[in-house]
Formats: C-alpha cells, structure tokens, sequence
C-alpha cells in the first residue's frame, strides 16, 4: 500500500490527465461518429473550463454547479455557431471550426476584466478529486455507448456513410449533426471544467490550435471505430512525453512522426477490432494447414 | 499619419497574401487543407538565414535559395505522404491530420537543431534606407517586400488565367480524374503545385523574418492561424479571396492597432472572421459545395 501511496503522490495528476484527454478524445469521437470534422473541442473545453472557473472563484458557486455550468456553456455557443457552420461539409466545417477556435482564443485574451487576459487565471481551488474524473469518465462512456446502440447512434452511422442517403431515408440530417455537435461540446466543456480544477491554473494559450490538434491525434491515433480507440490513443498520448524524457527538444518530433506514419500504414488507428479479427482468423488458418501437413 | 499607417498595412498585407495564396493553392488544386504550410514558411526563413551565416550569400541569393529549397520540402511532401494518400482514395479528413503531423515534425526539428531561440539576420545585410512619397516615409525593405509580392501574385495570376497550365489546374480543380482522362498530366501538375505552393510560403517567411528582424521555429504558427482566417474571409480555395482577405486583415491589423490599441489586433480580425463565419460560413468569394445526390 505504502507503494502505491508513493506512486500515487508522484504520478496522481498524470493518471487524472489521461482520464480528462480521454474526455476530450471521445467529445472529439463523437463529432467524427456522425462524420463530422469539427476541430472546435479545444475551444469548448476552454470555454468550459473558463466558466466552472469563473463561477467558483467570482460567483461562489459548488463545484458541482460550475461543472455544470463548466457543461452548459460550450453546449450553448455550440448551438449557437452550429446552425449556421454545420452546413458546411468536409474540410470546409474543419476550417471554419479552426476559426472559431481563434476567435475565442483572441476574445479570452481580449476580455481581461474577466479572464485575466493573457496572464490567465490563478488560484483556481484544486477541487477535482480522482472520483470526480473516473465518475465523469464512466458516465460518458456509458451514454455513448448506449447511444451508439440506439436510434439515434444508428442515424449519426447513416450520416457518416452518406448524408444524402440518410435524409432521403427520413433523417434529420442537420438536427442531427447538431446534437452531436452540441453534445462533443459539452463532453468537451466538462473535461475542460475537470482540468481548470486540477492544474489550478488555465491560459487562453492552453486552448489553441496546438490543444485541438492534440485531442484530434489521440482519437485517430487509438481509433475512432469504437470508443476504446479514443481512451487509448488518449492514455498513449499522455503517456509519450513521459517515457520520451531522454530525446529532450527532439521529444514533440515523434509526435509527428506518429502522426504522420499511423495515417499512412493504419488509418483506422491502433484500436481496430476487424484487424484483430483478420490476424485472428489469418493465424487460424495458417494453424490448420500446418496439421495438415 | 494615415499615410504611414496605410503603407504598413500594404507591406503586411501583401506578404499575408504570398502566404495565403500558397496554402489556398493547396487546397483548390489538391483539395488538401495544407497545416504543414506554417513549418514550411519558417522553413524558408531559416534557410534564408543559413544561407546567409553560414554560407554567406547576398540577399538576393539567399532568398532564391529559401524558395528553391522550400519548394524541394513541398514537393517532398507531396510525394511521400500526399500522393500515397492520394492513391489510397483517403478521406480529406486524412490528409489534412498527416500535414499536422509533418508540421510538428518540422517546427520541434527546427527547434532541437537550432534551438528556440530567437535569431536575427545581420544588422548590416538590411536596407535601411527611407525613401520620401508625398511626404510618407517608406523604407527601402518595405517596397522590395511590396513589390516582390505582387510580382510573384501578378506571375501567379498569370499562369492560373492566361496559360495551359493554369488551364490544366482550374480542370483538375474541378475533377482531378476528368482532369486524367483528358490527358492531363495530373500526379506533375500537382507536384508542380506543391512547389509553387510551398515556394511562395517560404519566400513569405523570409519575408516577414526581414520585416520583424526575428526567426524561431513556431513563427510558422500565428500566420498558419491568419493564413486560416484569410482563405475563410475570401473563400476557400479562391485565389481572388485569398489575396482580398489577406490585404483586409493586413489593413485591420495595422489600423486597429494604430487606432484602437495593440491589443486589439487579433481582435478586429478575428472578430470579422467570426463575422463571417456566422453570417456567410463559405467566405466572401466562396459557394457552398453541395453534392447533388
């Protein structure tokens, strides 16, 4: 036990942070489920963790309603920049989405009276406990998973294959989208709420560009077939700068590297249980012709 | 002072669209959203800058030598991840998250090879001459910067609107296959573009490393932010709006900070963006690409 402790007080944020990207690897997950390229989740999880934050240290709120106020503001500006973005399809969504990450970039580090612009906020009182990002992280586990199994699930799967096809077949194509949208924001909102409260300090550069990349390559690194993919690109991730200490400023390289070579040799990820499938049956077969001879 | 200011916002605005129109090039012709554009700009300006210190070349040379060798870098990119890619029929989505990869491959080479640090061309190598028009004040540099750029627009322009090639280019933007079944070389013309492409984004970071007198290897990230709100204001993989976005958010940079405060530079234009974003999501120039069933 007293191992356990000892490795508890070292690594402790490390476990948690690898259960709030993987938060932020299925909100990511979500949008893409329902074909959707939508690269607004650093942006959301920014404005989450803005406003839990602001809630505790100006209004005084329990932690539990800035997690839900951590929750509802990104899901309502999701609704709000939605209606008019979600009808772009493609690469164009995943630019005017890259956009709208500036932009509350730059209004953050513009609203100084409030955000601190800048400099960041300070002093957030570290609230999160492990059971808090365990908690959050089953829920949503739980909700997707029953989600992909529902009505619902099964119409983001149509949209994905083919969103002419699916309106023909009686689907709200853009209601839809909207949901998951909205929905990939919120996830997105309380990962952002969960962190503020365990690093007791955020800055508007923590929720740019290099963040949304970043939650983008977990989710592709592990998979977005299911929702294992995403938790375990989350953890590998996290993980990788720890274990790369030695290689110092060459460290972010492999990154990349690893980016670049998943997308070229598995592009359905580490996490691909039809290729598990294929070895699995490969290995078999190649058994049973061996007895034979 | 308006003069002044005005001038300012030409020299920045013109380099905004040397960069902008490499990156849109990309995109209308490849159909790639190209985030590798950033590493390959400050690419060029450290080959500028070596070439200089190290292998002590004029100006002008160096600046050959950084649109030669970063036009090598787009091509080799095209051909080693890109046209798999291609051949593979990928989604868009996938090409797009491996030039991230190639971005922070560049950006943490840069930095292990030639740390993070800040540095400068040698203060003797610049023209720091003034040149008096009507009473304004304009630097020797500034004018080349202005000039160069709209040379190589204007050499742009030409090729895409008044020659085969250009042709070719706006067919394949069209459909690359019924580009092939025309006998267009389509694999050459699109490795063309990559070196076109990325040749204009390296002399643009020259450019701007000559302007601000500074080099470090994430300078290629603010202007890939920019180089994004441009092609949305103008249109996405339009050649005209990439060039009027870029002298748009060049003149609202310079004048809001000339007049409002340095603060609210990124403010005025990325709170337009978002304009735009809510109100015409495909840019001033663009459509909406809607597949007809």
């Amino acid at each position: 036990m007293e191992s356990f402790d000892n490795f508890w007080a070292i690594y402790s944020n490390l476990v948690l942070t690898i259960g709030i990207n993987g938060l932020l690897a299925l909100s990511i997950y979500l949008t893409l489920s329902c074909g959707l390229l939508a690269m607004a989740n650093a942006a959301f999880m920014g404005i989450g963790a803005y406003t839990a934050s602001l809630l505790i240290m100006n209004a005084g709120a329990p932690f539990g309603v800035a997690l839900l106020g951590g929750m509802a503001a990104p899901t309502l500006v999701a609704l709000v920049i939605g209606a008019p973005t979600l009808r772009l399809s493609g690469v164009y969504l995943a630019m005017a989405t890259l956009g709208f990450g500036e932009v509350v970039r730059v209004a953050i580090l513009n609203a100084e009276s409030w955000t601190g612009g800048a400099l960041g906020l300070n002093g957030i009182p570290q609230s999160t406990q492990w059971w808090h990002v365990v908690g959050a992280l089953v829920l949503v586990l739980l909700v997707l998973w029953r989600l992909r199994r529902s009505r619902i699930g099964r119409a983001f799967e149509a949209i994905k294959e083919d969103g002419v096809a699916a309106s023909l077949m009686g689907i709200g194509v853009l209601s839809h989208k909207m949901l998951a949208f909205a929905l990939g924001a919120a996830i997105a909102g309380l990962a952002g709420a969960l962190n503020a409260h365990l690093t007791f300090f955020i800055g508007p550069s923590e929720f740019g560009f290099d963040r949304g990349v970043d939650i983008l390559t977990m989710a592709i690194l592990g998979g977005t077939g299911g929702l294992t993919g995403p938790v375990l690109g989350a953890a590998i991730i996290t993980l990788l700068p720890e274990l790369l200490r030695s290689l110092k400023d060459f460290r972010t390289m492999v990154n990349g590297i690893i980016l670049v070579v998943i997308v070229l040799f598995l592009p359905r990820g580490l996490w691909d249980p039809l290729r598990f499938r294929q070895w699995w049956a490969r290995r078999k077969a190649v058994g049973a012709s061996g007895e034979k001879r | 002072m308006l003069e002044q200011q005005l001038v300012n916002a030409l020299s920045l605005g013109s380099v905004y669209a040397l960069f902008a129109l490499g990156f849109t090039l990309i995109f209308g012709v490849l159909g790639v959203i190209n985030l590798s554009h950033g590493a390959v700009f400050m690419l060029g300006a450290y080959a500028a800058l070596q070439a200089v210190l190290k292998l002590h070349m004029p100006l002008w040379a160096a600046l050959i030598a950084a649109l030669l060798f970063s036009g090598v870098v787009g091509m080799l990119i095209d051909v080693l991840v890109l046209r798999p890619l291609r051949k593979r029929n990928a989604p868009h989505l996938i090409p797009m998250i491996a030039t991230i990869g190639i971005g922070i491959f560049f950006n943490s080479a840069v930095q292990g090879l030639f740390s993070a640090d800040n540095q400068r061309f040698p203060s003797d190598l610049l023209p720091d001459q003034q040149v008096y028009f009507w009473g304004v004040q304009v630097s020797v540099l500034e004018i080349a910067i202005i000039v160069l750029s709209f040379a190589l627009m204007g050499a742009l322009f030409f090729v895409m609107n008044r020659t085969q090639i250009g042709r070719a280019l706006r067919a394949i933007a069209e459909s690359p296959k019924a580009a092939a079944l025309l006998g267009i070389n389509v694999e050459g013309l699109f490795l063309l573009t990559s070196f076109t492409a990325a040749a204009l984004g390296g002399v643009a970071g020259v450019l701007i490393a000559l302007y601000s007198n500074a080099v470090f290897p994430l300078m290629g990230q603010p202007i890939l932010h920019k180089g994004i709100a441009v092609i949305i204001l103008g249109g996405m993989g339009d050649i005209r709006g990439a060039l009027v976005g870029a002298m748009f958010l060049g003149f609202a940079e310079v004048l809001s900070v000339a007049y409002i405060g340095s603060t609210m530079r990124d403010a005025v234009g990325f709170g337009l963006l978002f304009l735009v974003l809510l109100l015409r999501p495909q840019g001033l120039f663009g459509k909406v690409l809607e597949r007809k069933a």
